[in-house]
């Protein structure tokens, strides 16, 4: 016990589909409490949650994508988005949220959160993890 | 070891409950710790002392009751997903009107902080369905 451990939350799908990248959102606000070294990634239809200009208008659904900007104060600040998840879409990262937090370590600079990283640098970056959920 | 079990589907339409439930009685036999069950998602309806299952069939949430009693098991069941669920204990049925209870014996509802508190607790968290 005390130890710092590597949480990860892994967001596989589509805003709205299912509840799941609302659960996602969630644990990963709920769960900055512990003061663990929290990261989330975005893969698959995952991407889709960081995109700008959602709109649930229309479907009745809750639009929950401006929490996503909430994250940076939650000391959440790392945000990987895989490359190939977001070529197979056809979005780069201009079509996402421009998602920052403010460097504590680096007189509170605002840097970019999210982190473009190819699928071998993911699994790299999952293999360190440990405590690994999938939403 | 200890290990952290994290269920994500109701019972019966998958078979990840049952996994779950091997597992952890599998682990406990051979002597290893279990920190908690944590239900999550649709994974809530296994406290559903409602649930009426056919005779011939298993009795998934008396089986975690009593798995529960034996080792005196920690089986939570996540507060928001139970609410959206209809998943309500005595407490809550009171506080929100209404007719009825179904939290099975030996669950508890609480928050998503019990669920990082396993995985910061556990030696292995292990997630059972999607």
């Amino acid at each position: 016990m005390g130890a710092i451990k590597k949480f990860m939350y892994i967001n596989r799908t589509a805003p709205y589909g299912s509840i799941y990248s609302l659960e996602g959102l969630e644990v990963a606000l709920i769960g900055a409490a512990f003061d663990q070294d929290v990261s989330m990634a975005f893969v698959d239809d995952g991407v889709f949650q960081l995109k700008k200009g959602q709109d649930t208008s229309k479907s009745g659904m809750k639009n929950f994508s401006l929490a996503y900007s909430a994250l940076g104060d939650y000391d959440i600040t790392k945000l990987y988005v895989e490359k190939e998840s977001l070529q197979a879409r056809g979005l780069t990262v201009e079509d996402l949220m421009p998602l920052t937090y403010e460097d504590q370590d680096d007189d509170y600079q605002e840097k970019p959160s999210i982190r473009v990283v190819d699928s071998e640098q993911l699994a790299d970056i999952i293999a360190e993890q440990d405590v690994l959920l999938n939403y | 070891m200890k290990f952290g079990i994290v269920i994500n589907e109701g019972p019966y339409q998958h078979q990840s409950s049952d996994t779950a439930y091997h597992f952890t009685k599998a682990a406990l036999a051979a002597g290893h710790t279990i920190v908690r069950v944590f239900y999550y998602h649709d994974g809530v309806n296994n406290g559903n002392n409602l649930a009426t299952p056919p005779q011939d069939d298993r009795d998934i949430v008396k089986r975690w009751s009593a798995l529960s009693k034996e080792h005196n098991l920690d089986l939570v069941v996540c507060v928001a997903a139970a609410q959206r669920r209809g998943i309500v204990d005595a407490d809550q049925a009171k506080r929100s009107g209404k007719h009825a209870e179904n939290l099975a014996d030996g669950f508890r509802i609480s928050g998503l902080g019990q669920l990082i508190e396993t995985g910061i607790e556990a030696d292995r968290l292990m997630v059972f369905g999607d």
